[in-house]
């Protein structure tokens, strides 16, 4: 299957959550559609053998695939529930709840303390299982904590973009989290030490336009969806087709916004080397 | 010519009437001052008492005003000596966004801001607030420069957010709000952003990041459109006056959620009903803001600014 084509079809990958639920002894590639066992595709780091789509994957299988093993996972900042009391058709508390329930993590960000290839680091990843990954006050706490905690360790911070958009839930409290993280990134540059995003699918509004373009050096997935704006908003607001590609990885590369374009299976080595070159100042 | 918003329709049958009276009175010699009078106060009390009641969809479309000030108004009306700079210096002018030297009460500042336009020809050339990539890093340029040479920083703020939009994706749209935010914490002199109608989403924070934020009474200020919540939580925009209601967008909220400092109070019926006056209540707000902070350090400017962010929302 061409790219252009993947392209298309990835934008179906908003159903595949549920089907990369373990428990399922098969998994239909959100892709190319190929029936593929379980085991084999999370061996083969949840991307397809055939088509090489890169899947969504959680927290914990982020993490295992990026660090060595024995890591330490680190709390993340308890906050407040529900600050504005919100409710739509459910009650925010209730969504709360159920996401909870569906996922390991209390919130969507989350950080470990570890080595890549023994180069010591602290990684955040972000979840888009975890309501897609939005950025509410809990997230935003959990990126400053995860910086500082690289700042005390005189560590790299690298975190694993994903977001679907604003934790609408929490209103402006969820725009006050941008200029949150950035005041924690000002001083992880103060202290010297690195900062690197890895961004996945898909990765879009104020995290997009915060920390996730404000590394020091940016990796995105193959194919990975990238943007400030949504792609309807952006399709009512000129009535024309988007180009081929558009808001995704690659497209983004050629873009300048992104240095490189990195698959699954050489992540973990791709982000040693790195960290080879820019770890190397006396601690 | 007032134009009249869906709620404000009893106010407006009624200055219909006091109109249509006078012109009577003006042909004959009918003497109906008691009744002109009479509506007058009622006109008034009905004013009064429709805004001090605004529901938060209400107050949307009050910031949305069609004859609302904006940036060009309080250039006019708060600073002198303002000198306008252009570009980016790397792609191109954005009119969306507007920056330059100013003076406000003696103070020389740098002043930036969304300019809406307020006829069509004039919307369509500042592409009604929606700043692009361009826009951003020459606000970031500007703030930089200000941070050099000494200059408080005051950000205008009326956006409905960042323009959505092909090339303002390719050039990088959430790399240059990304580098906004950062200019504005960055300052080591103190920066004062007033949300002046509509502070919509991240095209709004990158001017926003402030030492102090204000907001203007009928402002709104939120992390998307009530349409946009309403179409997405709701599944459809129709639920807009909900969505404003629950996402908590008004300036007495957010004073409530310590997102903002101090709220500019407006005239009864609205800043477009009186502009002069709505000016002359920002200017000395930002005056007394700007000589509060006049008063720190670099370093303190800096660290309080951080602190500020750091908070919100975390007791
Ligand atoms: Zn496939």
């Amino acid at each position: 299957m061409s790219w252009l084509n993947r392209v298309r079809n990835s934008l179906s990958s908003l159903g595949a959550a549920k089907e990369q639920i373990p428990d399922n002894l098969w998994i239909k590639c959100p892709n190319c559609g190929e029936m593929l066992f379980t085991k084999d595709y999370e061996a083969n780091l949840s991307v397809c053998p055939r088509c090489d789509h890169h899947g969504r994957i959680g927290t914990d299988a982020r993490l295992s695939q990026i660090l060595d093993a024995g890591f330490q996972l680190l709390p993340s900042p308890r906050v407040k529930d529900d600050p504005l009391k919100f409710r739509d058709s459910k009650k925010y508390t209730d969504r709360l709840k159920a996401a909870r329930a569906a996922n390991p993590h209390h919130d969507a960000l989350t950080n470990a303390l570890g080595t890549i290839d023994g180069h010591r680091a602290v990684v955040g990843v972000q979840d888009f299982f975890f309501m897609a990954g939005s950025m509410g006050v809990a997230v935003g706490a959990a990126f400053v904590s995860g910086v500082e905690r690289a700042i005390k360790e005189r560590a790299p911070y690298i975190i694993c973009t994903a977001a679907g958009g604003a934790r609408m839930q929490e209103g402006i409290l969820s725009l006050m989290q941008m200029p949150k993280a950035t005041v924690a990134l000002r001083r992880l540059r103060a202290a010297g030490l690195p900062y690197i995003v890895v961004l996945t699918d898909p990765t879009t509004g104020g995290v997009t336009a915060s920390y996730a373009m404000l590394g020091d050096i940016h990796i995105a997935e193959p194919g990975c969806l990238i943007g400030f704006a949504g792609q309807r908003v952006i399709q009512d607001t000129i009535r024309e087709k988007l180009p081929e590609g558009f808001q995704r990885a690659e497209y983004l590369h050629a873009h300048g916004m992104v240095d490189m374009v990195v698959r699954r299976p050489e992540l973990k080595a791709t982000l040693a080397m790195l960290l080879s070159y820019m770890c190397n100042k006396a601690a | 010519m007032i134009s009249y918003l869906e709620f404000e329709k009893p106010v407006a049958a009624l200055e219909s009437r006091i109109a249509e009276l006078r012109t009577t009175a003006a042909e004959g010699d009918l003497d109906i001052s008691a009744e002109v009078t009479r509506l007058e106060r009622k006109s008034a009390d009905l004013l009064a008492s429709t805004y001090r009641a605004l529901t938060p969809w209400q107050k949307t479309q009050v910031a949305r005003h069609p004859m609302r000030p904006h940036f060009v108004d309080y250039v006019r009306m708060i600073f002198t000596d303002f000198v306008p700079l252009g570009g980016d210096r790397t792609f191109g002018e954005d009119y969306a966004i507007i920056g330059g030297f100013a003076t406000i009460q003696g103070r020389k500042v740098m002043l930036i801001g969304h300019e809406n336009g307020h006829d069509t020809a004039t919307r369509i050339k500042h592409n009604f607030g929606m700043g692009k990539p361009e826009g951003y890093r020459k606000a970031t340029r500007l703030m930089e420069l200000a941070g050099r040479f000494g200059l408080p920083v005051v950000t205008l703020v009326d956006t409905k957010g960042a323009f959505p939009g092909v090339e303002a994706e390719e050039r990088g749209q959430a790399e240059a709000i990304a580098r906004a935010t950062e200019a504005c914490l960055a300052l080591p002199v103190p920066m004062v952003a007033v949300i002046v109608g509509e502070g919509g989403s991240g095209g709004a924070v990158a001017l926003a990041s402030a030492s102090r934020v204000l907001m203007l009474e009928h402002a709104v200020y939120s992390v998307i459109s009530p349409e946009g919540c309403a179409s997405i939580l709701w599944r459809t925009p129709e639920k807009a006056s909900d969505a404003a209601e629950a996402m908590k967008v008004t300036a007495q909220d957010l004073h409530g959620l310590k997102v903002i400092e101090r709220i500019v109070q407006e005239p009864v019926g609205g800043a477009h009903r009186d502009p002069e006056m709505t000016a002359k209540m920002l200017s000395n707000a930002l005056v007394e803001e700007l000589d509060k902070l006049g008063r720190l350090s670099p370093a303190e400017i800096i660290a309080k600014r951080e602190e500020r962010f750091l908070a919100i929302g975390q007791d």
